[in-house]
């Protein structure tokens, strides 16, 4: 009697342990399924830019191809075409980017104006994240310490500002950019991604400030340090992980931003989300050379992203796991 | 000289008065114990002192200087936090030199690495100055808070419940730890605390606080022996002094005021053959001392006894209260005395 008890227990048990590590087993092929599909477009285009232009719009699409390096010459350079005699009496090529374009019957005339894209982007992109945190970290200090008049309406009106999407402003912008003289220029860009960020930063930032209890700072004021020492040697540091998620947030947005980029921007401030993907080769667009673009612009995003993975983590599941 | 003056000091949080009018003189090196249960004003008065909450009303002053308008900062004071007490983000040496690094400190290298190390010896944490604050049982966090209030010779200590977050044996170990450290420093302690053992144990005086007011202050002997009110006997005493109306048992004579008759259960005597009959409930030996649940007119009543003799639960016993032990309470809860001492003894012996 007693041993069939026991022998029931241990199938139940068993049974409970099987199940629970077959749902695992699920619950981790279905994630790995979902990465795959969502890697897919991600390979697509570091497949794409080492393709050949005529590879790249074959048909059927070709999944193996001989890898040539001519998406990336072609997007950091201008080229025009020339006789076959005219190449000829060249000489031979001196690097092995001229040979890739002598192939194509092309020399290189140029650099392209993508390295200035890229340097707008990256100017833009950290220079707005910087002061969005900045402000941000500033005002969630405040709206977590201090009493401040209207302090729940400020912070309705701040979030009330991502209610609507940033393009429905677009027009008055661009009348009021081209009046006080901030149409394609880097400051503007700057001033518009740091506003359309600000309210994001504090948001995050104070539920960051919100959890730092306030004692530390109590401590350090006891300890003879002023409020402003007490918040820049105790409460920055604990807030770092915050700043961190946040900055990254804000890097993303400002990094990925198309359309006030296609809008406000064109010759001296455009970045490089509108100009990639007009990159034109012989006979439309260069699709290897588009894809190398792409790539090369993901690049940052991921590196930061890996690098700040952990206080990415913390950012994300805040709130949910206590200490 | 280090002497903490509170002069008719008031503060409230919205609508709610933490602190009322609030006299209080703490002497050069004493240590005074402020108890009370939660939202008593403990904490609050703790708080004034350090600056750390402006006053409505009232003046600060530490060591005979007016501080009211002082910045916590410049005010020279030491606070032990109930927890979260320690910098997370340095290390143990960082967090004791945290204090000698201030604005005005003005301190080399070498003398602040000698002061840290002084401490640490003091409070037993040397070896562990290199680890992180974060790495420490709760026990060595708390050490090393105490450690950075000393680190600096500040003119007061003030201590904010910095045990209760402890488990019981380090409790103790700690209470002893800073007996011994306010006795070899002569230090000014104002330490709070809702724990009757510590406030009888490390105060020199203690002030019983009730909503905002301190009700009663004196040496523990004296708040335990003549409460100032049924509150303040209520704080004091495990079990807790037994109340019951007057005339539920016999007594050689009641002041006419009283209503509330207040017996402490080490005064309650057993089985002398008269008084009132009770039934003992229930019997808890605890070693030393032993706790009877007594039933007496559908009342409960606690009583402590040396020894626990025979008693057997359902059994009827008399009771009696110790001669001249009994404490009277008028309708107010502010307690009435019988008579004077020396009439008391005419009373019961002169006759």
């Amino acid at each position: 009697m007693s041993a069939a008890i026991t022998s029931a227990a241990t199938t139940k048990a068993h049974s409970v342990v099987e199940s629970s590590s077959r749902g695992k087993w699920l619950a981790g092929l279905l994630v790995v399924a979902y990465a795959l599909i969502t890697l897919i477009p991600l390979v697509w285009i570091l497949a794409t830019s080492l393709k050949s232009p005529p590879d790249s719009i074959s048909y059927p699409p070709k999944v193996i191809f001989e890898p040539s390096l001519e998406g990336y010459v072609n997007l950091f350079t201008t080229r025009s075409r020339q006789t076959e005699e005219y190449i000829e009496n060249l000489g031979p090529a001196e690097t092995w980017y001229d040979e890739i374009v002598r192939k194509r019957n092309m020399v290189i005339v140029g650099p392209s104006r993508f390295v200035d894209r890229y340097m707008n982007s990256v100017v833009i992109g950290f220079g707005s994240t910087f002061l969005a945190v900045f402000l941000g970290t500033l005002a969630a200090y405040g709206f977590s310490r201090f009493k401040v008049p209207l302090k729940d309406d400020l912070l309705f009106f701040i979030l009330s500002t991502r209610m609507m999407p940033p393009i429905a402003v677009a027009i008055p912008i661009y009348l009021m950019y081209r009046e006080l003289g901030l149409s394609d220029t880097a400051l503007g860009m700057i001033l518009l991604y740091t506003a359309v960020n600000v309210s994001l930063s504090v948001w995050l930032l104070k539920g960051f400030m919100d959890e730092i209890p306030r004692e530390y700072e109590e401590a350090a004021v006891v300890d003879g340090y002023t409020r402003l020492q007490a918040f820049w040697k105790v409460v920055l540091p604990q807030a770092r992980a915050g700043i961190a998620a946040t900055a990254i947030f804000c890097l993303i947005f400002a990094w990925n931003e198309y359309a006030f980029a296609l809008l406000l921007t064109s010759g001296n401030a455009q970045t490089a989300p509108p100009f990639i993907p007009i990159i034109i080769g012989e006979g439309g667009l260069d699709w290897p050379a588009v894809a190398a673009g792409t790539t090369l612009f993901l690049l940052p995003i991921v590196f930061f992203t890996v690098l700040l993975r952990n206080q990415l983590l913390r950012g994300i599941t805040f709130g949910a796991v206590r200490k | 000289m280090a002497e903490i003056a509170l002069q008719a000091i008031s503060k409230s949080f919205g609508s709610t008065r933490a602190v009322k009018d609030l006299d209080l003189t703490v002497r050069d090196g004493e240590f005074v114990v402020l108890l009370g249960p939660t939202g008593a004003g403990k904490t609050t008065t703790l708080r004034l002192i350090a600056g750390l909450e402006k006053p409505e009303a009232g003046r600060v002053s530490i060591d005979a200087m007016d501080v009211t308008e002082t910045p916590t900062s410049a005010r020279n004071v030491a606070f032990v936090f109930q927890q979260y007490s320690l910098y997370p983000h340095y290390s143990v040496l960082e967090n004791l030199a945290f204090p000698l690094k201030a604005p005005g400190q003005d301190l080399s290298a070498e003398e602040i690495e000698a002061r840290v190390r002084e401490i640490a010896e003091l409070l037993r944490i040397d070896h562990k100055l290199e680890n992180r604050a974060t790495a420490l049982s709760g026990g060595e966090m708390q050490r090393v808070a105490i450690g950075r209030a000393l680190v600096r010779n500040p003119t007061v200590f003030l201590m904010d419940e910095p045990l209760s977050s402890l488990d019981a044996k380090l409790r103790e170990d700690l209470r002893v730890e800073l007996k011994r450290i306010q006795r070899d420093l002569g230090a000014t302690i104002v330490y709070v605390t809702h724990d009757q053992l510590e406030a009888m144990t490390l105060a020199d005086r203690i002030g019983v606080l009730d909503e905002g007011e301190l009700v009663q202050i004196g040496d523990p002997r004296e708040v335990y022996e003549t409460p100032a009110s049924v509150y303040v006997a209520q704080r004091l005493g495990s079990p807790q002094i037994n109340l019951l109306a007057v005339g539920m048992l016999d007594l050689p004579s009641v002041p006419p005021s009283a209503t509330t008759l207040g017996v402490r259960p080490e005064d309650i005597v057993l089985d002398q053959g008269e008084g009132a009959l009770a039934r003992v409930i229930n019997v808890e030996h605890l070693g030393v001392e032993t706790v009877i649940l007594l039933e007496l007119a559908g009342q409960h009543l606690h009583a402590l006894l040396g020894d626990a003799a025979s008693l057997e639960e359902g059994a009827e016993i008399s009771i009696s209260v110790r001669e001249g032990a009994a404490l009277f309470f008028d309708t107010n809860g502010k307690r009435v005395d019988l008579v004077t001492a020396s009439a008391r003894e005419e009373a019961v012996y002169g006759t």
